[in-house]
């Protein structure tokens, strides 16, 4: 069974079909990545897929548990209570702009959801955060605040707030859009670190090379639909002419 | 009547006075809060009394529904007023006007929040109300409390106007003893104890956003 699978997403705003008919499966630990120009869809994907954006036609599920779906007479059904917590559980995500908590210490960030949401007992989840935080290699910053952190240690901390939910599967929102060049090295050493951790990975980047080298399988998107899939050599060598002229472009920055 | 004895009439004044802005904030911050839901809640009808209901406690004099709440009973229903009465439709009133303001400016905290961080609250499982009390409000407090400051600065004077219901609360004795002694001297006073009253409240507010600085 794949761990996550969206059947034939559309999703408007204002009368703009910003997805149009997408289909998509994760399978365990692997890992995708999404290229594309800019407002293609992808985020947007991303955001339909994380149950922050309603959509407007189709199914999402996780594990066969239905996170989201459209009645064919229009209604968008979405789980409640106990059932969203359960499929939110399944899946974390990292912002473009991190979205720390700004009046949480870095170690309160990334223990009070398994604390408070997952009730569970607070040594274990400290002793957890703190390997989280050595892996991210922050561990002299569990008590600093984000404000006092540079944007590549936000997006690491991060990184481990979402872990530390053991997710199955982690999104990634444009994680390094957000940083300067040398702080985005910092940031794709991390997540490339994360591959042998055996998480699901979907990873919507501007990083050419980082999405080349890193993913098991990467989806090229262009005005809302999926122009090419397969895998990373086979995209990028692609000669289709749409990835041709969007690879040319980043090519030229 | 010697200056000690006047002193110590004031003195009885500014502890009701004091009890007038202690029980008002009590009740006005938690009660603006509650304002300010329904002032951004999604059902229409609930939004739109809400919105009547600061426009009239903004739009008309405190003094003027001090004097609703408290004879309007009378009027309406025949009640008896007076005794305790008097004391509760004071704080009833000062409560339910200050709410209004208050709530406005709870819902100007509410929604300079940048929805990054309801969405990150979401994402990692918090439930509406989790979402609200531990992330969302904390920042409000943050974000309001110059404003804040403003009002509570305003209700230690405003209590002065307890005086049109006859309550003897420092303003009240002041205008008393003025009038029986025909002196100026009751006044300054009242004036230096309003005015020592509000440097603690200013000072103590400012602690607190020393306090909350410690992020950005």
């Amino acid at each position: 069974m794949n761990l996550l699978e969206m059947n034939h997403i559309r999703k408007h705003f204002d009368g703009l079909e910003v997805i149009q008919d997408i289909s998509l499966s994760v399978g365990e630990g692997e890992i995708l990545s999404i290229i594309g120009p800019s407002g293609s869809g992808k985020s947007t994907m991303l955001r339909c897929a994380t149950m922050l954006e309603k959509i407007d036609a189709g199914e999402v599920l996780y594990m066969g548990e239905r996170a989201a779906c459209v009645t064919e007479d229009g209604r968008q059904i979405y789980p409640k209570g106990e059932e969203a917590k359960q499929i939110r559980s399944y899946f974390g995500l990292v912002f473009q702009n991190f979205n720390l908590f700004p009046h949480y210490s870095v170690m309160k960030n990334i223990t009070d959801a398994p604390i408070t949401i997952q009730k569970r007992k607070r040594d274990e989840v400290y002793e957890e955060a703190r390997s989280l935080l050595k892996k991210m290699g922050l561990e002299d910053k569990e008590n600093a605040y984000p404000c006092q952190l540079s944007g590549g240690q936000c997006q690491r901390v991060a990184i481990a707030r979402a872990l530390a939910l053991n997710p199955r599967i982690l999104f990634f929102d444009e994680p390094t859009s957000a940083l300067d060049p040398e702080l985005t090295g910092e940031v794709l050493k991390v997540i490339r670190s994360l591959a042998d951790l055996q998480i699901a990975m979907v990873i919507v980047t501007h990083e050419m090379a980082f999405a080349r080298s890193i993913s098991d399988r990467v989806i090229f998107m262009d005005k809302g639909v999926v122009a090419l899939e397969g895998k990373p050599d086979a995209v990028f060598d692609s000669d289709n002419g749409r990835i041709r002229e969007f690879l040319g472009k980043i090519a030229e920055r | 009547m010697s200056f000690s004895v006047m002193l110590e009439q004031l003195s009885s004044g500014m502890v009701k006075s004091l009890g007038i802005f202690v029980l008002t904030l009590v009740f006005s911050l938690p009660l603006g809060l509650l304002v300010a839901f329904g002032r951004m809640s999604k059902n229409r009808l609930l939004q739109n009394i809400i919105k009547v209901y600061i426009s009239v406690l903004r739009g008309t004099p405190l003094m003027l529904q001090l004097l609703v709440v408290y004879f309007g009973p009378y009027y309406l229903f025949g009640m008896r007023i007076g005794g305790t009465y008097r004391f509760l439709a004071i704080i009833i009133g000062f409560s339910l006007n200050y709410a209004a303001y208050f709530a406005e400016i709870y819902r100007s905290g509410i929604e300079s929040m940048p929805v990054g961080q309801y969405e990150a609250a979401t994402v990692l499982g918090y439930n509406k109300i989790q979402c609200f009390f531990r992330i969302i409000f904390p920042q409000v407090v943050k974000r309001i409390l110059p404003a804040v400051t403003n009002e509570v600065i305003t209700l230690v004077k405003d209590t002065s106007l307890s005086f049109s219901l006859a309550y003897a609360e420092m303003f009240t004795i002041a205008k008393q003893i003025a009038a029986a002694q025909t002196t100026f001297m009751p006044f300054v006073v009242a004036a230096i104890f309003y005015y020592v009253f509000n440097l603690v409240v200013a000072v103590t507010m400012e602690k607190i956003e020393k306090k909350l600085s410690y992020y950005q």
